[in-house]
């Protein structure tokens, strides 16, 4: 057990016992239908919401004594937005941190994937902005949940329709909408359709939370996660021509970096931690 | 005709307020028939005409619809989505302003693509190709495809709310003031257009009309409607050129003859 080191005067992991028994009862019945979204009492956070509210309250309700958390953003673990998030927890939980995948059991995450495959018994908890995927084509949220109820789906198809249409392929590049478990389409949050297919039949749990527009959602492990697509437009993930500037990657999503005001730009991994660990193996045998 | 009816209306009546609606309303409606509803403003056809529809819950009375699987249903006890799935795929309902049927936000391929991909078509290149068709059968240069429908005209838009409504093929079609608010040779070739579809397509239609000129066109047999009761019904040329009933009469002999 890690060492009780929680801020005076606060309740662990900041949210009271009660509020987290009500997310946890939303997020039971989340994983009970997966894509679907639960309605939750969202509270206020001590940050603005668009910050990850969702995603924390939902790290708050299920982060345990025992648990060690990774937090990134856009795949890096030292940017503001998860340094912030990660040092909140340990203030307020005690519990221990890593930047390194395999030894994390809950990651919260800002719009990526790990590139190192997630296990059973790991979690992971995205912040979602918007996480109604019908949103786009229909303002109305009594609509678009009768549209959920009655699978009815077809405008899914015109977003991408019209894609191919204005640029020849589909564009949509992130946010790119998946049906789950065959049943409802669900908003992926915008993770780059690069991480589309590790969503599918993924051995870990993930939690999906979004704190401005208090919905959960989530796609237990082992889940079928398909994106639309047309039968002569199948999906298909983004390719680089470049390589990881620093550890020469080819498999990795790949960040555009600018390196100076006359335009000279670089491709690095957009994971910090699986660059590093690359970078760490190669370094070995000298 | 030997034909079952299509739709059957059983004392339907939907009222807001003593007169205001429509009420007792019966009435059979054959395949390949048009019905026109005529009637002044206020008299209840759009009411008629969304709860026909399935969009607006009757207060009382029935509708038994013959689907194309040749089962009679009860409409309004349906589920929902039987009730959509119904409206999508043997319906077509074109409303008074295309503003309303049409997504506009939406190019006009997608527009007459979307039936389809609700239906569970995935095929992009079918897709377009049938747009393509239906964009020439009513008369819309196919170069615009990719425009939306906020850079047509109104007459155009028309034309691409009729073939979004005509693409999964259906046999009833419902149809509020069609050429409302359309300049008169802009209407006659809708006019043209429409009666030449219903008969290639054999739909049956009901026909919201305010224009005497339109029902006497397009349809087949006519419903007068005034204060939400049905005054008089019959053959349109009948029912135009000898009415029987005062309102038809005062109706008839308002038409402006140029």
């Amino acid at each position: 057990m890690n060492p009780q080191t929680i801020r005076e005067g606060y309740n662990f992991a900041y949210l009271d016992e009660q509020t987290k028994r009500m997310i946890r009862r939303a997020l039971l019945k989340a994983v009970a239908i997966p894509g679907y979204q639960v309605p939750f009492g969202g509270r206020e956070m001590p940050m603005p919401y668009g910050w990850g509210t969702g995603g924390m309250q939902v790290t708050a309700a299920v982060i345990g004594q025992n648990d060690c958390l990774k937090v990134i953003d856009q795949g890096a673990d030292d940017t503001t937005n998860a340094v912030s998030i990660r040092a909140f927890f340990r203030d307020l939980t005690g519990v221990k941190t890593t930047e390194r995948t395999e030894e994390a059991t809950l990651i919260q995450t800002r719009h990526r994937i790990p590139e190192k495959p997630l296990q059973a018994g790991q979690v992971l908890v995205y912040q979602v902005p918007i996480p109604e995927p019908l949103r786009f084509i229909e303002p109305s949220e009594v609509e678009t949940r009768k549209m959920h109820a009655l699978e009815d789906y077809g405008v899914m198809h015109i977003k991408l329709y019209e894609d191919i249409a204005q640029f020849g392929h589909i564009a949509t590049a992130y946010a790119y909408p998946v049906l789950v478990n065959g049943r409802y389409v669900m908003d992926p949050s915008p993770i780059p359709k690069f991480d589309n297919p590790k969503m599918d039949n993924s051995p870990a749990l993930q939690l999906f939370g979004a704190g401005r527009e208090k919905r959960i959602y989530a796609i237990p492990p082992y889940t079928d996660v398909k994106s639309l697509d047309f039968e002569d437009h199948p999906f298909e993930v983004q390719t680089w021509k470049q390589c990881c500037a620093i550890c020469g990657s080819t498999e990795s999503f790949l960040d555009e970096v600018i390196m100076d005001d006359q335009g000279a730009h670089e491709f690095i991994c957009s994971d910090t931690d699986y660059c590093r660990e690359r970078m760490a193996s190669q370094e070995m045998p000298v | 005709m030997n034909a079952e009816p299509i739709l059957q209306v059983e004392n339907l009546t939907k009222l807001y307020a003593a007169g205001k609606g429509c009420e007792a309303v019966s009435f059979d409606l054959y395949p390949g028939e048009v019905l026109g509803i005529v009637g002044e403003s206020g008299s209840g056809k759009s009411t008629l005409l969304n709860c026909l529809s399935a969009r607006l819950a009757p207060d009382e009375g029935d509708i038994h619809y013959l689907t194309r699987a040749a089962e009679r249903v009860n409409l309004y006890a349906l589920s929902e989505s039987r009730q959509r799935h119904l409206q999508r795929t043997e319906w077509g309902i074109v409303h008074q302003h295309p503003r309303d049927g049409l997504r506009m936000g939406v190019s006009a391929g997608a527009n007459i693509g979307e039936r389809l991909m609700a239906t569970g078509q995935r095929h992009y290149g079918n897709l377009r190709d049938t747009a393509q068709s239906w964009m020439s059968d009513v008369e819309l240069d196919i170069a615009r495809i990719d425009d939306k429908p906020t850079t047509y005209s109104g007459g155009m838009q028309q034309r691409l709310q009729i073939a979004r409504n005509l693409v999964t093929h259906p046999r009833l079609v419902f149809m509020d003031e069609p050429t409302g608010g359309l300049d008169v040779s802009v209407q006659a070739r809708l006019l043209d257009l429409l009666r030449q579809l219903v008969t290639e397509m054999n739909l049956a239609v009901v026909i919201v009309t305010h224009d005497l000129a339109v029902a006497r066109l397009l349809a087949q047999r006519l419903i007068v409607m005034r204060h939400g009761r049905v005054v008089e019904t019959g053959l349109t040329d009948q029912v135009l050129d000898d009415p029987q009933h005062a309102y038809t009469q005062l109706l008839v002999s308002s038409v402006l003859t140029s």
